[in-house]
């Protein structure tokens, strides 16, 4: 059934990819978040209880979206790494998981300094702040991990069994703010209803969501690229880029040297 | 298009009294971003660099093991 993805899984042929997907996906990035910041910034009204600290949103929500979404891609390919033994889904878990640290770590500030105007202090051990601190843990956990075996592939295998297991603190976060008596409100745009914001607000919302996203699919694709051909060092198609690259960085001191 | 809410650009700096927060969540967003994606390019830039190194110095140490084993060779 997966046999139209075969051919995706071979490392060459991902490095290539990602290698062209990683510029477009770049630009996408930089302009929809750059976009949807002046948009939220300068030219949407103020909250009308909580005057413009609210705008601390357009941030602080794509991180903590992409923050979860992020540890789902990371935990999906580390079940595909256990389950199927593919390699580069391995790496995928590796190169996700920095990305997914910095979003909660962005998720986490933002959220304190929203938090010391609107509830009077920076941080509470409330149910949605802890549970998104225990999955900065998780990520650090998986990072951490990874390293910490003298065989690589043991390490490889711990961390992506870790970031399976964590998948148990994505609903926790997500349903903290309705099972427990919280401090943080509830969600406003990730529901089954109406989004209770005003349009001229949810537009740069949107737009920094989508921002965010395409971040992490282009760093996803950076970081990719530098974890294959680590892994595959040794291998000829690496050995031959290597020496392209080599070449290429003494051509300009050769021709320098000729026309003096 | 929606048109600049605020009436001056010191007004904007200001942000309603929020500029502490407001400033400083922004700041430290983009800080962190930028600063990933520098560690990551940079990663990626250095990797070619670093395994062509290792070739060639692999192909010296190769090179010269081969000649001490032809002057031994030739010595005996």
């Amino acid at each position: 059934m997966f046999k139209w993805l075969d051919p995706y899984a071979k490392p060459e042929t991902l490095y290539r990819i990602c290698g062209l997907w990683f510029p477009w996906l770049m630009t996408l990035a930089v302009l929809t978040l750059l976009l949807g910041t002046v948009w939220g910034l300068g030219f949407t009204p103020a909250d009308y209880q909580q005057g413009d600290s609210y705008r601390i949103i357009h941030i602080h929500v794509p991180a903590a979206i992409w923050s979860m979404g992020a540890y789902s891609s990371m935990a999906i390919a580390a079940f595909i790494a256990l389950v199927w033994q593919i390699k580069v889904a391995q790496w995928a878990v590796g190169a996700i998981a920095p990305i997914g640290a910095v979003y909660t770590l962005i998720a986490l500030l933002t959220g304190m300094a929203w938090g010391k105007p609107m509830w009077g202090t920076w941080w509470v051990w409330d149910a949605r702040l802890t549970s998104e601190l225990i999955l900065l843990f998780l990520y650090l956990g998986v990072i951490a991990l990874s390293g910490a075996f003298a065989d690589r592939q043991m390490g490889a295998k711990a961390s992506a069994l870790l970031a399976v297991v964590g998948v148990v603190n994505l609903p926790i976060i997500h349903f903290s703010v309705e099972w427990w008596n919280t401090l943080h409100q509830g969600a406003t745009i990730t529901k089954f209803a109406k989004p209770s914001i005003d349009p001229s607000m949810l537009w740069p919302l949107l737009l920094s969501i989508l921002g965010f996203a395409l971040l992490l699919a282009a760093l996803t694709c950076l970081r990719l690229r530098t974890a294959i051909l680590l892994n595959e060092q040794h291998r000829p198609w690496v050995r031959a880029l290597a020496q392209q690259s080599d070449q290429k960085g003494n051509v300009p001191q050769t021709n320098a040297g000729r026309t003096v | 298009m929606p048109e600049f809410y605020f009436e001056s650009l010191s007004a904007f700096w200001q942000m309603g009294g929020y500029a502490l927060f407001v400033w400083l969540s922004f700041g430290s967003t983009y800080g962190l971003l930028f600063g990933l994606w520098w560690y990551s390019q940079r990663s990626q830039n250095r990797i070619l660099q670093d395994l062509a190194k290792k070739q060639s110095r692999e192909q010296r140490v190769r090179a010269q093991q081969q000649q001490e084993e032809e002057a031994n060779e030739s010595k005996t």
